[in-house]
């Protein structure tokens, strides 16, 4: 796995419609979490709070950019969108291991004091996910090689195997 | 009705915002972390908290927590494999 890094500038590559449906979803999902809560109580309602309503939205829009990228360079870029999705859909796995990680600190801190509850509960979710992330990264092998997975270990420099053109021999 | 213009605008903004975070990390298998970011909760229980008080919010997380592990018991040897070939 490659290390991890953050780029400001892919936010660039989405429309503003895709935004838009990232905001109706999640404030419908909300309200949908609250309508049920109020219908069927709290237990019931409790259930949908782990709603994942931004990888319904995400995992498609991933897929569309890393299309869209592809066939700007010319090629069809399908296989390559539908592994972006995959890969983000990996991750999502371990972030659910994190929300279960979240919700029993929320319930174990929130009767003593609520915006602690909130810190530590989000603090929980990040340790859990990210954890199991370099787990998994550990865990994984190199499809080609079997190489046990890379995410600590430096790139080794690549070396040029044909002569550059200002040591030719005169 | 008022609550309810409210969710949808917190539920908004606050999933929005982790997916925003998510789009601009690199590589997609960490940034697919904040796909399953507890947004919905925390607007929910921002909003639970305020309306019915903190022993409403710990029985819905309670429930949420036994959603959530009985989700993961299930799915658990599908996620193990397919996490391992995902980092590779």
């Amino acid at each position: 796995m490659s290390p991890i890094s953050m780029s400001p500038s892919s936010l660039k590559e989405g429309r503003l419609y895709e935004y838009l449906i990232r905001f109706v979803l999640g404030g419908a999902a909300t309200v949908f979490t609250g309508l049920v809560s109020s219908r069927c109580g709290a237990s019931i309602g409790g259930l949908f709070l782990a709603l994942p309503a931004i990888f319904c939205a995400s995992a498609t829009l991933i897929e569309k950019h890393e299309i869209r990228r592809k066939r700007e360079a010319g090629l069809d870029g399908r296989r390559r969108g539908e592994e972006a999705a995959a890969l983000d859909a990996a991750g999502a796995v371990l972030g659910a291991l994190g929300m279960l990680a979240f919700a029993v600190t929320f319930s174990l801190t929130v009767q003593d004091s609520v915006p602690a509850a909130f810190i530590t509960a989000s603090l929980a979710w990040a340790v859990v996910s990210i954890a199991g992330c370099v787990y998994a990264a550990g865990c994984a092998r190199c499809a080609d090689c079997g190489a046990p997975g890379t995410w600590f270990r430096r790139s080794r420099p690549v070396r040029r195997k044909t002569p550059r053109a200002n040591s030719a021999v005169f | 009705m008022t609550e309810y213009v409210v969710r949808f605008l917190v539920g908004g903004v606050v999933v929005s915002a982790f997916s925003m975070l998510g789009d601009m990390l690199r590589p997609k298998s960490f940034a697919g972390l904040f796909g399953a970011a507890p947004s919905v909760a925390l607007a929910t229980l921002g909003i639970a908290v305020y309306m019915h008080g903190t022993g409403y919010a710990a029985r819905q997380t309670w429930a949420m927590a036994a959603g959530r592990s009985h989700s993961l018991s299930t799915a658990g040897p599908f996620a193990t494999s397919s996490c391992a070939r995902g980092f590779g």
